[in-house]
């Protein structure tokens, strides 16, 4: 097969709905023609990030309905228009955001893991009790899993790096009995207030084994059931988690394994079909690797704009305030200087691996891959570029332009760089100033938001934005969300009744 | 449920639904009309296929029939045909489905060594076991390397796997350099003349630069102990993979130039037509599907019956 045609469709996957709807970009407004092309584009986009495709249809004839009716944002360009409601859609979607794990005071709680095999259960059984211990809680884990060689001892060994006691019984137990006998541990303990059950991988259609999971939700009835998936899952997410869901009544589900540059789809596929909220997100190995799952976030990521919110929240945590405000402020302007890069750059190497970083921008997955098949690790490339800026005058920072050959050699010398090195850096400066105008172009977009927030009674900062955010998070409507125990828990002893029937 | 039994009834099923489902959709004596078309497209989708190769079938579909009446069996050769020239790729030759190690690349003499790679949890260490249980019961002296020295208890997960074949493997203790363990694997297998080691290996996205150079410092060192070594790059996927699998083939095979696809998990309901899209893109095969966790549960790959289980429901 031709290389050519092979990056051509690679890159289509990775421009998401920023690239497939380009092509309206800089049209005047919103025709009967460029909103079916825009439609279609917004449909195949979310084919490609593995959203289900009865949901794509039926999300794609939501948008068409809105864009029709779009009666405010009539002035804005069309481009802007569809971005702006199918991000808006997402959300909606996927939200409202919901984290509880729904622990109770003064008694056992009961949380259960599940899902296929090698979704990540038992690291997130980890990740989670990691969590809660860090909380002040007192978690045990159960082990589970009698499928799995040497699942027992996996758990065993997170447990203990933990610190966290684990209950285990031989590998050819019974993993109901294992579950029951797990609680009346941690009950006699004392000293532990959540059990975490990590339960053997199954296939929905295993009816065995889904049999198995039925009756320790019958025996132990959790207070949480979580499903953990793939976020790489394709198109048969669907089908798992609704049949998991229909089983087991789910409260939640965590996506692991979003460090990568799996689009995640899923999430919406699995949110529209069952309804059940998605509460976290498994961004790597480590145990600490657990996030709350911001539906704002996944939005960006699904339609391939880059995870925006997540990097803006994290260089907030690393940046003061005012520098930020500067430095945006500069960006905004085309005045970032190679000084500024490297103040940039010390705070992103604060936050963890560049390239990890570097992805969550929009545009820059690319970068990322070209850096790798270049075989650059941008890291190693940092001291060399933290050394060359640092052997700059200062009016050479402000402005590379004036780097002739002999500045270059004595930069090079005192960096302990080659001259073709310098000359690298300040190729790649501008390059990188192109990107930076491109944030600027989602900053747009940002501005077009904010417009809208303002309308509904928001915040015009982005910083204020978030707080926002978090804050009804935390604390969330409280009634509302005691009522939807109440109903939920009705649903539940219905349909436990339902079940001990059928026996 | 020995291996043919299984094979027999998955094509059994896939009979029936090809005698019922998919012609109530393509109804003969019907004209096939472009609504008709959308829903084939779907369909095509749902398999993990990809827009840009369903589209490929559609337009080739919108081609040769819209707008005339349909003969089932007309059409279904034209989509059939087309995903099998796609699944078996320019070379349009694939192994003889009678010999279950054909698939593989031997050394000519001496030590073959199999590396294996993927993400995280998509059945390396299983499909690893699967293979040796294989290759062992066609003659071969196999021993196995436990590369993955980071996740908790891999190594006593292939050990467990080992000790219930009665293969050889080589453990290093935790943490310790995966590429070492290679090396030991290698080095092993040519002390006691093994015919084949398998190298198993951390899971590691695509996209984790260092993970990948420290694949690519696996290699080496394979390279440095046993000439021509790797033999086999195997990538295992997980057939419920979407989209994200392109990226995980091209990154993999960018790094440690992979020889061919396991297919893992193909039990459940998941179609994993990511693989013709792979195929399309970088011409990688497929040549193991896994169908369940046991140790027998792996078979040759066989395009025919792939493609008819695509459109099973
Ligand atoms: N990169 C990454 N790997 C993960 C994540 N969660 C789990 N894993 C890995 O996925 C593999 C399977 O995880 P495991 O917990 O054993 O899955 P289980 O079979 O469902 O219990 C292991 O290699 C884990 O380290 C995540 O969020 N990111
Ligand atoms: N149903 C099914 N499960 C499988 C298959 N292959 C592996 N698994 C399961 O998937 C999980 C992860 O497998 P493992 O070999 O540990 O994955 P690794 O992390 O890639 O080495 C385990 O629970 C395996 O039993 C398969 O073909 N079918
Ligand atoms: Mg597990
Ligand atoms: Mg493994």
């Amino acid at each position: 097969m031709s290389r050519g045609h092979s990056t051509f469709m690679f890159e289509g996957i990775t421009k998401g709905l920023e690239g497939a709807l380009s092509f309206l970009r800089g049209q005047g407004k919103l025709t009967e023609q460029n909103m079916q092309d825009g439609l279609r584009a917004v449909q195949q986009a979310l084919l490609e990030a593995d959203v289900q495709y009865d949901v794509a249809r039926d999300f794609t004839a939501r948008i068409a309905e809105q864009a029709l009716g779009a009666e405010v944002l009539k002035s804005l360009k069309p481009y802007e228009q569809f971005v702006g409601i199918v991000h808006q859609e997402l959300i909606n979607l996927m939200g409202p955001v919901d984290h509880s794990l729904n622990l109770r005071r003064g008694e056992l709680t009961v949380l259960m893991l599940c899902g296929l095999q090698g979704s990540g259960k038992t690291t997130t059984c980890g990740k989670l009790a990691k969590l809660l211990q860090e909380s002040g809680a007192k978690p045990m884990l159960v082990a589970a899993d009698m499928q799995r060689p040497a699942a027992i001892e996996q758990l065993r060994v997170i447990g203990q790096q933990l610190g966290v006691p684990v209950y285990s019984e031989a590998p050819d137990s019974n993993a109901v009995r294992v579950c029951q006998n797990g609680v009346a541990a941690a009950r006699k303990n004392g000293d532990v207030d959540v059990v975490i059950l990590d339960t053997a991988g199954r296939l929905h259609v295993d009816a065995d084994l889904m049999r198995e999971i039925e009756q320790i939700d019958l025996k132990l009835s959790p207070q949480q059931i979580l499903l953990v998936c793939d976020a790489m899952t394709g198109q048969d997410a669907v089908n798992s988690a609704k049949a998991f869901n229909d089983a087991l009544e789910l409260d939640g589900v965590i996506l692991t394994k979003l460090d990568g540059d799996a689009r995640g789809g899923a999430a919406l596929s699995i949110k529209a079909v069952t309804g059940v909220p998605i509460k976290f997100i498994g961004v790597g190995e480590q145990l600490d690797k657990l996030e709350p799952f911001h539906p704002d976030r996944m939005a960006g990521r699904i339609l391939g704009m880059g995870d925006v919110l997540t990097l803006v929240e994290k260089a907030q945590r690393e940046f003061d305030a005012d520098q930020m405000a500067e430095q945006q402020e500069k960006l905004l302007k085309g005045k970032f200087t190679l000084m500024d890069f490297k103040d940039q750059m010390g705070a992103v190497r604060k936050m963890g691996p560049l390239t990890q970083i570097m992805k969550l921008l929009p545009g820059m997955g690319k970068v990322v891959d070209m850096l790798s098949s270049a075989d650059i690790d941008p890291e190693e490339d940092l001291v060399q570029i933290e050394g060359i800026i640092d052997s700059m005058t200062p009016r050479e920072r402000d402005n590379p332009d004036l780097i002739d050959m002999s500045r270059r050699r004595r930069i090079a010398d005192g960096s302990g760089t080659n001259p073709s090195d310098v000359n690298k850096l300040i190729k790649e400066f501008s390059t990188m100033s192109g990107m930076m105008q491109q944030m600027a172009g989602m900053n747009k977009w940002q501005q077009m938001r904010q417009i809208k927030q303002m309308a509904d009674g928001g915040l015009f900062d982005p910083g204020a934005q978030i707080q926002i955010a978090k804050k009804s998070t935390a604390l969330g409507p409280l009634d509302k969300r005691a009522q939807q125990d109440k109903k939920k828990k009705q649903r539940k002893d219905a349909r436990k009744q339902r079940k001990k029937n059928r026996r | 449920m020995g291996l043919f039994d299984k094979l027999k009834r998955g094509l059994q099923k896939t009979k029936d639904l090809l005698q019922t489902d998919l012609r109530d959709l393509l109804k003969s004596g019907e004209i096939l009309t472009e609504p008709k078309l959308e829903q084939f497209y779907s369909r095509l989708i749902a398999t993990d296929m990809g827009v840009a190769s369903a589209k490929a079938i559609i337009e080739e579909l919108r081609e040769k029939h819209v707008g005339r009446t349909v003969v089932f069996e007309e059409v279904w050769d034209t989509v059939r045909a087309k995903l099998k020239a796609l699944l078996k790729g320019d070379s349009g030759t694939l192994w003889d489905a009678s010999q279950p190690l054909s698939p593989l690349r031997f050394a000519p003499e001496g030590v073959t060594v199999i590396l294996v790679a993927g993400v995280n949890g998509v059945g390396k260490t299983t499909s690893i076991a699967k293979l040796a249980n294989l290759l062992k019961k066609n003659g071969k002296k196999v021993v196995l390397a436990a590369g993955d020295t980071f996740r908790a208890a891999a190594v006593e997960q292939l050990t467990l796997w080992s000790q219930r074949l009665g293969v050889e493997i080589v453990t290093k203790p935790s943490g310790s350099d995966p590429a070492s363990v290679a090396y030991a694997g290698c080095a092993r297998a040519l002390e006691t003349n093994a015919d084949v080691v398998i190298v198993d290996t951390a899971g590691r996205i695509q996209t984790q630069q260092n993970l990948m150079k420290q694949l690519s410092k696996i290699q080496r060192v394979i390279a440095d102990k046993v000439p021509g070594a790797p033999h086999e790059v195997l990538l295992v996927l997980d057939a419920t993979t979407g989209q994200n699998g392109i990226s995980q083939a091209q990154h993999f095979s960018q790094t440690v130039s992979c020889t061919g696809l396991v297919l893992a998990k193909l039990d459940g309901t998941a179609k994993g037509g990511i693989v013709l899209a792979i195929r399309k893109e970088m011409n990688l095969p497929v040549k193991y599907v896994g169908v369940g966790e046991q140790i027998d549960d792996l078979e040759l790959f066989d395009p025919d019956e792939f493609v008819n289980a695509l459109f099973d429901q």
